[in-house]
């Protein structure tokens, strides 16, 4: 990656971000009511990131399996709701134990 | 009294400068140890100061992605901002000048949103200012400390770490998915799409960039039409 390509690649997105957030508080005083643009963007997050997450994750490690447990273990985590650092740094544990025992 | 609503907002804002910290030591190493520049990603926190919008355009730019696919992927990640944005608009005083609401946008996270809507009465520059304050500060130091970290780390460390980064993106999506049924769908049909565009010809040719936001747009929208929220549903969520 060139220094070029990274700083343009960032002002691209800290331009975009930023209008997103501005625009609404500089120009527009009135609130959103239409119930179907409101569910939209409440299932925008939720989506991406499982889009994003799903099958990604399974080539994020070393080895298949590795990635595997490293994911059973993320969701598990998750579903009793423990914290974002948790969930993460347990992944990763499940990850580093896999690839230590060789499997 | 000015000064008074500025430490109110500091003390509101800390616990989430400490929340930021930690999930951004994880973005630190991970984006660090797939290869981005230690610069570059404390300026990507600096500048863009948001989760899965930054998390999305770093990979996208560690996979070479073209600017049209990261302007675009940040506007269909981020666009929920728009939403909050405008709620926070009717929210702070008839005062508030137009410089101050150009500076105060700028923080706007799912997060200090939540705090400032459940902030009473008005919402005030000085209060802005102190809770935005320090989870910039929590955000941005949180992935120096953990891109730095990564040059002293193992092999077998960084590549069991290369799963942190999902493993935050689960935690997200699995705990409402357990209680609501129609995030549960929303995130079955978005694994499902993501899997179509990963393994199917023809579908799989396109680039990681567009095919997120094609399956963004159409699962949200799905969702939205089987799904719809009722009003005092949508007030306050994220």
């Amino acid at each position: 990656m060139s220094t070029k390509y990274i700083l343009i690649s960032i002002a691209v997105m800290a331009v975009v971000t930023y209008l997103i957030r501005m625009l609404p508080m500089a120009i527009f005083r009135k609130k959103i009511t239409n119930v179907r643009i409101q569910s939209f963007l409440y299932y925008v997050p939720y989506a991406v990131l499982a889009a994003m997450t799903f099958p990604a994750i399974f080539s994020s490690t070393g080895s298949r399996n590795s990635a595997i447990a490293g994911c059973i273990t993320a969701v598990l985590l998750a579903y009793f709701k423990k914290g974002l650092l948790t969930v993460a740094v347990g992944a990763a544990a499940a990850v580093f134990v896999v690839q230590m025992i060789g499997l | 009294m000015r000064k008074n609503e500025f430490v109110q907002g500091l003390k509101d804002g800390l616990p989430i400068c400490l929340g930021y910290f930690s999930v951004s030591v994880a973005f630190g190493m991970t984006t660090v140890l797939a290869g981005m520049p230690l610069w570059a990603a404390v300026l990507i926190s600096l500048t863009n100061l948001t989760s899965a919008g930054q998390f999305a355009g770093a990979n996208l730019m560690l996979a070479g992605g073209n600017m049209m696919e990261l302007g675009l992927t940040t506007l269909v990640i981020n666009i929920r901002y728009f939403l909050m944005s405008l709620s926070v608009s009717q929210k702070v005083e008839r005062k508030m000048s137009m410089k101050e609401r150009l500076a105060v946008s700028f923080g706007i996270t799912d997060e200090i949103f939540a705090v400032s809507m459940q902030h009473k009465g008005e919402l005030s520059t000085p209060y802005m200012a102190g809770l935005i304050i320090t989870p910039i500060l929590g955000w941005t130091g949180g992935t120096l400390a953990g891109g730095a970290a990564t040059s002293v780390m193992p092999e077998a460390l960084s590549s069991a770490l290369g799963i942190a980064l999902y493993g935050m993106f689960i935690a997200v999506i699995v705990p409402p998915a357990r209680e609501e049924r129609s995030v549960l769908f929303t995130v079955i049909l978005a694994i499902l799409a993501s899997l179509a565009f990963t393994y199917l010809p023809g579908l799989r040719n396109l680039g990681s960039g567009w095919s997120i936001i094609i399956i963004t747009i159409a699962v949200s929208a799905v969702a939205a039409w089987l799904f719809p929220r009722k009003p005092e549903e949508v007030e306050g969520t994220e």
